[in-house]
């Protein structure tokens, strides 16, 4: 696929809607940034996957969506955490594995959630959340209570049987939930050319039934707008939608990746494709911020980053006497 | 008491919480038919098809669907048929469902309950008949239930769906469609509780399941032929392990034989078989035995089905091994 090129779609888009998801794709941006030299550096556990590149895809979905809707996140969940309001500092401490992380330490990168956000958590299961989504789904209709479930997910996970499954379902049980798929075009390693018999992504929505739609992932204001129908029909109770994102990873699968299977030319096109200097080409082009403004937003994100990196190092770790609470609900008796 | 079949015990159970809370959904396969063995009968006409949902043959899905509806506030009994098929979800069961609740710090539960038919059946054949429950017992996150009579399948699949995590409910097929009574009332057989069947002195003898029948046959034989006074242990529960039951027959008896339809090897009888022997081993006066199913598939031909499942007699004779010559 050929990177895009030029500004952002502004049709569609407001001041008070662009400015706030140029500042969550900032948020993101300087997060994964600094979350990439503190692994690099050895300060934390585990591995990590960055959403750095991606961040028009969850910043701008996210926008549609009312704090009680429901998202299923992926490996790669950082930037849909920040996305649907995670603070950072929660985040951060997560990564670190202190009992001050959203999920006080137990789940680390690719588990964090916010059930009171509806970030029903990062999966590190590829396609983990296809029928999370769908059950949310089902459940919020059960309930009546006029919420929306986005299933993120990658172009690795299209090839799993839980995405044939769960869009089936959501298709015939005409369900509020909308499929949104990040394509990155490399499901770790391989390029999803390789492993996808049809190049379109979106033209996989017609065996289920669906509106499947591809949209340019690197372009906030397209995401904004398919979102947009998307979600409005799922709130509706018009049921589900397929949207096929098309974007790039700036860096490797893993931090760490020393990416062999990439080519470096291609790399360098589609980081100058980057979704936020996209945006702000075309935030600026149109008057509606300066570059004072930008600048702005972009320090207010290294200090938060920097707060929260503070947050969570100053933390403490969880005690090794409580490594078997939360197995279960009720302790009663109970040895995990 | 109502005498009723096992299957019939469990259409009660749902129909109870069902009525009870607003929450419960059930999905699965062919329910709104009634279910392969009628456990499912009579439950559409009455809470209808939002809340008695026939799914599409895609386990994973049944279950990965269970987990998002459980953790946004339903509380749902989704049912497999054929434990074999929950083979198809096995990443939903162990990946998402047990560890959910624990990967989030505590932030979530996941209220549900996994019916599928375990045992074997009538030449079902390898694919339709079979004992998996260990591959549940091992998994940090799920409990699992094993009921071997009517009435304890009412008050287990009670407790079950009572229960804020992951409960795994194995209806074993050659029991369900056995009578028995069963309390009418809200009757609940709490988790983790085993039932002592027949009290007695000589011989510790741990069964669950459909062995629990042939448990029972066997300790008739024992006491009419042999004089030999055989403590029945029915488990119920699976995970949680009621080992305070165990240990206390165990240290009257000091003989244990374990009889399970599982393969022998890893199975529930090995667990139990250790931790005796770690826990007890000062008061057991003989090595504990156990019987299970040979290592094969379950095979189709009758004859070479009933050479692979251990019935009463060999119960009867792992007894007489343990005892005293």
């Amino acid at each position: 696929m050929r990177p895009p090129t030029g500004p952002a779609t502004l049709a569609g888009f407001s001041p008070e809607v662009a400015l706030p998801i140029h500042a969550t794709m900032v948020r993101i941006r300087v997060f994964e940034t600094r979350v990439t030299e503190l692994f690099a550096a050895g300060r934390l556990p585990g591995f990590v996957h960055t959403y750095l590149g991606q961040e028009a895809i969850a910043a701008a979905t996210c926008r549609h969506l009312r704090d009680d809707d429901y998202i299923t996140s992926t490996h790669r969940g950082h930037g849909h955490a920040i996305a649907k309001g995670m603070p950072t500092n929660r985040l951060m401490a997560e990564l670190f594995g202190r009992e001050t992380g959203a999920n006080r330490g137990r789940g680390g990168s690719m588990h964090v959630a916010d059930f009171s956000l509806g970030m029903l958590g990062a999966n590190g299961i590829v396609g983990g959340g296809f029928g999370i989504a769908a059950g949310a789904g089902l459940s919020a209709r059960r309930r009546g209570s006029g919420q929306v479930a986005v299933c993120f997910f990658g172009d690795g996970g299209i090839n799993k049987g839980t995405f044939h499954e769960a869009l089936n379902f959501a298709s015939v049980q005409s369900l509020p939930v909308v499929f949104v798929c990040e394509n990155n075009q490399y499901a770790q390693f391989t390029a999803i050319s390789r492993t996808s018999a049809v190049g379109d992504l979106a033209i996989r929505a017609t065996g289920y039934a669906m509106p499947g739609t591809t949209v340019d992932g690197n372009d906030a204001g397209a995401v904004y707008a398919a979102v947009g129908a998307a979600v409005g029909a799922a709130r509706d109770g018009d049921g589900p939608a397929l949207l096929n994102c098309v974007t790039y990873r700036h860096s490797g699968h893993y931090v760490g990746d020393a990416e062999v299977y990439r080519d470096a030319t291609e790399v360098e096109q589609w980081q100058a494709a980057d979704p936020i200097g996209r945006l702000e080409e075309a935030l600026v082009g149109a008057g509606w911020v300066d570059e004072p403004d930008v600048g702005a937003v972009w320090e207010a994100a290294r200090t938060e980053t920097a707060a929260a990196e503070e947050f969570a190092a100053s933390s403490s770790d969880p005690d090794p006497a409580t490594a078997l609470d939360y197995v279960y609900t009720h302790a009663d008796g109970v040895d995990p | 008491m109502k005498r009723m079949s096992f299957g019939q015990a469990t259409v009660d159970a749902t129909r109870l919480a069902m009525r009870e809370d607003e929450r419960v959904i059930v999905l699965g396969e062919d329910i709104s038919w009634g279910g392969n063995f009628g456990q499912f009968r009579g439950l559409l006409e009455e809470f209808g098809p939002d809340r008695i949902i026939d799914m599409p043959i895609s386990e994973a899905l049944i279950m990965s669907a269970s987990v998002g509806a459980a953790m946004t506030g339903l509380r749902p009994v989704a049912s497999m048929s054929f434990l074999e098929f929950t083979m198809g979800a096995m990443d939903e069961i162990v990946n998402q469902a047990a560890k959910m609740r624990y990967m989030s710090g505590g932030q979530v539960s996941v209220p549900l309950v996994l019916r599928a038919s375990d045992g074997i059946l009538r030449s079902s054949a390898a694919q339709h008949s079979g004992s998996l429950e260990s591959l549940f017992t091992h998994i940090a996150g799920l409990k699992v239930v094993a009921p071997s009579n009517p009435a304890d399948a009412k008050g287990l699949l009670r407790s079950a769906m009572d229960d804020d995590d992951p409960v795994i409910y194995l209806e074993n097929k050659s029991i369900t469609a056995k009578r028995g009574p069963v309390p009418e009332d809200d009757h609940r057989v709490p988790l983790g509780s085993a039932s002592v069947v027949l009290e007695g002195t000589d011989v510790t003898l741990i069964t669950y399941s459909a062995m629990a029948l042939r448990g029972a046959d066997a300790a008739a034989t024992l006491a009419d032929d042999h004089d030999v006074s055989a403590e029945l242990i029915d488990l119920r529960s699976l995970w949680p392990l009621d080992f305070e039951t165990v240990a206390s027959s165990v240290s009257k008896t000091g003989r244990v034989v374990i009889a399970h339809e599982a393969w022998l090897n890893g199975g529930l009888g090995a667990e139990l078989s250790a931790r005796i022997g770690e826990e007890l081993f000062a008061d057991l006066k003989a090595p504990v035995v156990r019987i299970g199913a040979a290592r094969a598939p379950i095979p189709f031909s009758p004859p070479l089905e009933s050479a692979v499942v251990p019935g009463t007699d060999a119960i009867v004779d792992a007894v007489l091994r343990v005892l005293p010559s």
